[in-house]
């Protein structure tokens, strides 16, 4: 089992021009503990809607990789997003699913994974070519690796402590984590 | 012929404005009402069809095509408004253009009363969602009315719906 902040600090390790769509909870402030970057997308609600901001972004930019950084509650309110994603087969998208096997926001309630629901066996399913689960965090530079050169759509279910984990507060304005996004990523090219 | 746009049936007119203001990626559940203007998306290689589990899943498909310099539009039927109602929030609060074309159920000559109650509140669950809302009844002003909408949406990062009454849709698909 791994611990959060120090997996995604590995995940996000020389991200380069790496697009972070971050979802809502603890996903957002783990990225933004990791180091603030405007190709960062936070969010702060819109659950259920991560993977596919992720593939409307990967599908208008496939000259750029995209990582969509979520937990385990948020991916299993957009369970069928992971079908839609499966038709599209976009070659530059991958999904990292922190699963603590709870909802972390609202008083760690067990999450469906706790019982064994299969997220990496529904991946396959919605035929994710890459699909896998990781617990040893000596595999955290394979999936960084995997996020900049793998062949999408990727899955990873990273089985994370359940243990709290202070809060790192990004900023909240909607509008200005979308323009600097945008502007970051015009700026690139 | 000095106005050939006029002459198009309602689908063809829309798929011209589609075309003229640049979207490049169109999110739909199947729908009998939208079925031909689906087919010419499907048949566009400039277009990204991407057909959804649930409607909600193209507001976000929008939010991230937006992010990434591309224009989007969502076509559903009006019982997919309510699927969609959370993740308007989306667009609200980051302030994405968001297009939708909602094709009426639940009104004129409906057979299915099941289609009534989402149907009767459509419009106003838009409008409380932040959109603009524009109600097409005749095929002559759907060009202009999608088409200005369109502008609307994409120049002021605004969230707009163009309602196509089932009159509209029953004249040109189910009496024909």
């Amino acid at each position: 089992m791994m611990e959060r902040r120090d997996f995604v600090r590995r995940l996000l390790a020389d991200r380069g021009d790496l697009l972070v769509v971050c979802g809502l909870g603890s996903p957002t402030y783990d990225a933004a503990a990791a180091g603030d970057h405007p190709l960062n997308l936070y969010l702060w609600g819109a659950m259920g809607g991560a993977a596919m901001i992720g593939l409307g972004l990967a599908l208008a930019r496939p000259d750029r990789r995209v990582a969509v950084l979520t937990g385990d509650g948020e991916a299993l309110m957009g369970l069928g997003s992971l079908a839609t994603i499966g038709v599209k087969q976009p070659a530059n998208l991958a999904i990292v699913v922190l699963d603590n096997q709870h909802y972390g926001e609202t008083g760690m309630q067990p999450s469906h994974t706790r019982d064994g629901i299969d997220l990496v066996a529904i991946a396959r399913a919605c035929k994710f070519g890459e699909a896998r689960a990781i617990s040893d965090i000596a595999e955290a530079g394979a999936i960084r690796d995997l996020l900049h050169a793998g062949r999408g759509p990727i899955l990873v279910q990273a089985r994370i402590e359940s243990g709290d984990t202070p809060r790192v507060l990004p900023n909240r304005d909607g509008h200005a984590i979308k323009q600097r996004f945008i502007a970051a990523l015009n700026a690139a090219g | 012929m000095d106005d050939r746009t006029s002459s198009l049936s309602w689908p063809d007119a829309i798929y011209a404005q589609i075309r003229r203001v640049g979207i490049r990626q169109v999110g739909y559940v199947p729908d009998a009402g939208h079925a031909r203007l689906i087919e010419l998306c499907v048949a566009d290689p400039d277009i990204h069809d991407v057909v959804l589990t649930t409607e909600e899943e193209g507001v976000a498909l929008a939010a991230g095509a937006a992010l990434g310099g591309q224009r989007a539009a969502l076509l559903m039927q009006s019982s997919g408004v309510g699927n969609c109602i959370n993740m308007f929030s989306l667009m609200r609060n980051c302030g994405f253009p968001c297009v939708i074309l909602v094709t009426m159920r639940g009104e004129f000559g409906e057979f299915n009363p099941w289609q009534v109650p989402m149907g009767s509140i459509t419009e106003a669950s838009l409008k409380l969602a932040g959109f603009l809302t524009y109600r097409v009844e005749n095929p002559a002003d759907v060009e202009d009315i999608v088409g200005a909408g369109c502008d609307m949406a994409f120049s002021g990062d605004l969230q707009v719906a163009v309602l196509l009454s089932q009159r509209l849709i029953g004249r040109k698909i189910w009496t024909k």
